[in-house]
């Protein structure tokens, strides 16, 4: 009994889905709004087709996407598959022909070599315009009652303000997102700094922290980088390491130097760049300021708009960079 | 015997560790295998660099192209099938083919036929606060993956749940399988699987699979074992063959618990939603791995509540289902009919509601999405914000106190020990609780652990896994005691409960971190509030299951009710309690990556680093193995501690 009962169940299940399927006219046809995005697309649109585009986890590189992705759809008639992923799940993706474009490459040598120079499924496409800068970051409140933390050299003195339950008899020097290559346990050893350097493992629990040391007036020193988004809430002070010059880091161990500046740069799949797409000619065009990311991702953190609406407001007011791109 | 098999252990225990704690003082930092963050051993170059030959070689292997193919695009179509009729577009419509008011007709109307009224109303309104809350699409699109996954974890995990309940040699042989799929991080394999089987929909279902069939196989073999053998052999010797006495004996008794089974293959398959959202599965996990970018603390809770609502409903369609497998054969003929008829008149329903969410735009798409989730959102955050403000003065000071004294104390002593004075307390402890046996498979495991060159950040973990465990257990005392004696706080508990289980941590992990800052005490935290439900689960069940009698007994005897529960009933739960400090032990492990996003460091961090850079991919693999091998140790070693009565009575003769 209760076996045919189950199965009756199914079958009734499945008759009810079969209903639908059969119920021919789709419901689009009845409808009278359509999105798509070809509507408002010249011939250009056949061309492009579809490509698909890594987001990777930060609000900059979400804003990159959002623009591109909204002048590809919007202007040139693409449809633009996203795929939300870790930065080295999009670089594989290169390789396995699931990812078309990275539009905020943060450096990653050791993939360029992989995926560029060696497997050769993937090409730089230049430059994104946006500088990214990686150091070290004090509260603003700390750098306006203590003036000279900005410089390494008085770092010590300061040390036993940022003791934690973590960090012993040492100050706690906080890096975050264990995606990005780090340099500060040689550069503590190096520098002769009382810190040790605690993972807190996430790009959130680095931004709480300083979140909550600005707010609390909490002593609070740790790894950071712009362009992100949080600096427009809390404007973060550099600190002043030994400066870069070319080649100070070529020894992990003994590096006593602050970071390179990044030039933050496009990577797209070598299938891609040769496809003829209008939107090969878009991505590697596509070049903006510190500025205009800033705003884009001020547009979804803060203001809480979707991709495209932050887009679009950006594209509306800025319609000339972007038509410098579809040159 | 019993007695005084316990009270042998005592002095013994005690001496062991204080042979330990002294020994390991005189020796402290030495031979603890020290280890800088990025420092590799020859364990770790070898295995990233195997990864990364299976890398170079997927295009070129014959095996890649054709079979992993197949499974992939098998996988795939499923999924996108259920997307279409749930929450995707097929191409040239607008809108999915069934729409929300088809598809909470269809649940309640199944639910109702496996079921009853009362829970199929509950499935009701439950998919209709997900549209309330604002993710009605995300939801379906999970559904759609979680419904995949069981399907594919049941079609796997029942048969071979079968065998293994047939064949005790067969399990044997399953069982390093099913520990290392339970307790392997997820994220030493997601880059693996969506190297396989791509970025989307099949690699998501697989992660899932991976994490879901284990429950599905255990508990199906549980349950074949569990058929009583006076039945079996009454089958026997009536001449049936093998094939007849599993279809018509063993199976149909095995039922009750094989859908348990299908239960825990559910919730294991939806805790998966978030981690598979790292691969691109869509749905609601989306929402909140994206929501903790931004640190919107609102959406991820609103989102997280979604994941509950969703979980507590398929919960209790399946807990209620199994209830009444049980059930229905004592029922009457005339409530059978009377079923029947309401079955068949909610048939009819179904299918105008499925035709009325096709045709027409009300009935597709859902209307006023988000009307009682944005407002949650907002009182979320809010309430989160205020807490933030006026707690975190006084919280730091308490998560200073509890690292200082009591944590910072474990943990240097587990990391300044040499690592054979603790090996060989380990392997004394599996001689006393185990035997030789136990003995050989815990050196085993423990050079295991040294080989992967990890031994001091796993000290690390097992402090704060101790410590969580503890909390644990205290907790699960205290609140099991309470929900075993009193029907009321259970009932308003176990939906708390619940959420604790099936709330992905990254929705309160935001909070967590602003009122703890990002230490260890908030990993343990977090470990604790998916842990302890199950612990309290357990040990309220254990309490329930005293004798009414015996507690009249006591009662009459002139106890008091503190007396009752310390000297009567927690002692007679004792089995509950020891299971219960198992699954704790367990459950606490299963968030060591977890914590280790959120300062936990150990084991945990390096994890999340070998899937963050390729040069650490070996360390962060060699991580996860060192996790699986402390949580095969703990789990060996508590099994055993906690049955001594089975020795004690082998010894007795009986």
């Amino acid at each position: 009994m209760t076996i045919r009962l189950h199965g009756g169940v199914l079958i009734a299940a499945a008759a009810s889905l079969v209903l639908t399927a059969c119920g021919a006219a789709s419901t689009s046809s009845s409808s009278t709004t359509t999105t798509s995005a070809s509507a408002t697309t010249s011939a250009s649109a056949a061309a492009c087709g579809t490509f698909n585009m890594a987001i990777n986890p930060w609000v900059g590189y979400e804003a990159n996407a959002a623009v591109i992705k909204y002048v590809a759809e919007k202007q040139l008639g693409c449809t633009v598959t996203t795929k939300n992923i870790s930065e080295q799940v999009a670089w594989q993706g290169f390789a396995t022909g699931e990812i078309d474009a990275i539009v905020e490459n943060w450096g990653h040598t050791d993939l360029v070599k992989k995926y560029i120079t060696d497997q050769k499924v993937a090409v730089d496409f230049g430059p994104t315009g946006n500088e990214g800068i990686i150091g070290w970051y004090v509260p603003p409140w700390m750098a306006q009652k203590y003036p000279d933390i900005t410089d390494w050299k008085n770092l010590n003195k300061y040390a036993s303000l940022f003791k934690t339950s973590e960090s012993g008899n040492l100050g706690q020097f906080s890096d975050g997102d264990p995606a990005y290559v780090t340099n500060d346990e040689a550069l503590m050893k190096n520098l002769k700094l009382n810190f040790k350097v605690v993972y807190l493992g996430s790009e959130a629990a680095l931004i709480q922290g300083f979140r909550n040391a600005e707010t609390q007036k909490k002593p609070f020193i740790g790894y950071f980088y712009e362009p992100q988004w949080f600096l427009s809430e809390v404007p973060l002070v550099h600190i002043k390491l030994p400066a870069y010059t070319p080649g100070c880091d070529a020894v992990a161990a003994k590096i006593a130097c602050d970071y390179p500046p990044y030039h933050l740069n496009k990577v797209v799949s070598v299938k891609f760049a040769n496809s003829g797409s209008p939107a090969v000619k878009l991505i590697k065009n596509f070049s903006w300021t510190n500025d205009d990311q800033n705003l884009v991702a001020k547009y979804i953190t803060v203001d809480k708009m979707t991709d495209d609406q932050a887009a679009a407001k950006w594209v509306a007011a800025n319609q000339a960079k972007v038509d410098a791109w579809l040159k | 015997m019993l007695q005084r098999l316990r009270t042998q252990r005592g002095p013994q225990l005690a001496l062991l560790l204080t042979l330990w704690v002294v020994l390991g003082r005189l020796f402290a930092g030495n031979w603890t295998f020290p280890l800088d963050r990025s420092s590799l051993t020859p364990f770790h170059t070898w295995l990233g660099n195997g990864m990364d030959s299976i890398d170079a070689n997927r295009n070129t292997n014959p095996i890649m192209s054709n079979v992993v193919e197949g499974i992939r695009n098998g996988i795939d179509g499923f999924v996108a099938a259920l997307q279409n009729l749930l929450s995707q577009p097929p191409a040239g419509h607008q809108f999915p083919l069934v729409g929300w008011l088809g598809v909470i007709a269809i649940v309640t109307w199944v639910v109702y036929a496996t079921a009853n009224w009362r829970v199929a109303t509950l499935a009701g309104i439950g998919f209709y606060a997900l549209g309330a809350l604002g993710f009605w699409t995300e939801s379906m699109d999970t559904l759609a993956l979680v419904i995949a996954a069981v399907v594919i974890a049941l079609i796997i995990g029942i048969p071979l749940g079968i065998l293994s309940g047939l064949f005790p040699r067969f399990e044997k042989l399953m069982t390093p399988f099913l520990d290392f799929a339970q307790v392997m991080p997820t994220f030493v394999y997601l880059m693996p699987v969506a190297l396989f089987f791509l970025i989307g929909p099949a690699s998501a279902t697989i992660v899932t699979l991976i994490y879901a069939i284990p429950p599905a196989l255990r508990i199906t073999a549980v349950a074949i074992r569990g058929v009583p053998t006076v039945t079996v052999e009454a089958g026997t010797s009536l001449g049936t063959t093998r094939w007849q006495l599993l279809r018509k004996v063993q199976l149909p008794q095995a039922k009750r618990t094989i859908v348990v089974g299908i239960n825990q293959t559910i919730m294991a398959a939806l805790s998966m939603v978030t981690i598979a959202a790292l691969i691109d599965a869509p749905g609601l996990g989306q929402v909140v791995v994206q929501s903790l970018q931004k640190l919107d603390v609102g959406t991820s809770f609103q989102a997280g509540l979604a994941i509950v609502v969703m979980a507590i409903v398929l919960d209790r369609a399946t807990t209620a289902a199994a209830a009444k497998v049980q059930r229905e054969s004592v029922q009457a003929a005339r409530t059978r009919l009377r079923r029947r008829l309401g079955l068949g008149i909610g048939f009819v329903g179904v299918v105008v509601a499925v035709l009325v969410s096709y045709f027409t735009v009300f009935g597709a798409q859902f209307q006023g999405s988000g009307f009682i989730g944005l407002p949650f959102a907002d009182a979320m955050q809010a309430g989160a914000d205020w807490v933030q403000l006026h707690w975190s003065n006084a919280t730091s000071w308490y998560t200073d106190l509890i690292s200082n004294w009591f944590l910072n104390p474990l943990q240097s002593a587990l990391v300044g020990t040499p690592w054979f004075l603790t090996g060989a307390v380990v392997l004394a402890l599996a001689y006393m609780f185990g035997g030789p046996r136990l003995t050989a498979v815990c050196a085993l495991l423990l050079a295991v652990l040294v080989g992967t060159g990890l031994w001091s950040d796993a000290m690390v973990t097992l402090a704060a896994t101790f410590f969580a465990a503890a909390i644990t257990i205290v907790l699960g005392v205290f609140f099991g005691a309470w929900m075993g004696r009193n029907h009321r706080v259970d009932s308003i508990l176990r939906p708390v409960l619940d959420a604790g289980q099936v709330l992905p941590a990254f929705v309160y992990l935001v909070p967590f971190l602003g009122l703890f800052g990002a230490t260890r005490f908030t990993a343990i935290l977090a470990a604790v509030v998916y842990a302890a439900p199950a612990s309290v689960k357990l040990i309220a069940d254990g309490v329930r299951g005293v004798p009414q009698t015996i507690r009249e007994a006591a009662l009459s005897a002139g106890a008091n009710t503190w007396q009752v529960i310390t000297k009567v009933e927690l002692p007679m739960a004792r089995h509950a309690i020891a299971l219960a400090t198992n699954q704790g032990l367990i459950y606490v492990l299963a968030m060591v990556v977890v914590g280790g996003l959120v300062g936990a460091g150990g084991l945990g961090y390096l994890v999340v680093a070998g899937f963050a850079q390729s040069s650490l991919r070996g360390k962060g693999m060699a991580a996860g193995l060192a996790i699986v091998v402390l949580g095969i140790l703990i789990d060996r070693i508590t099994q055993a501690a906690s049955q001594p009565r089975v020795r004690a009575s082998i010894g007795n003769g009986h």
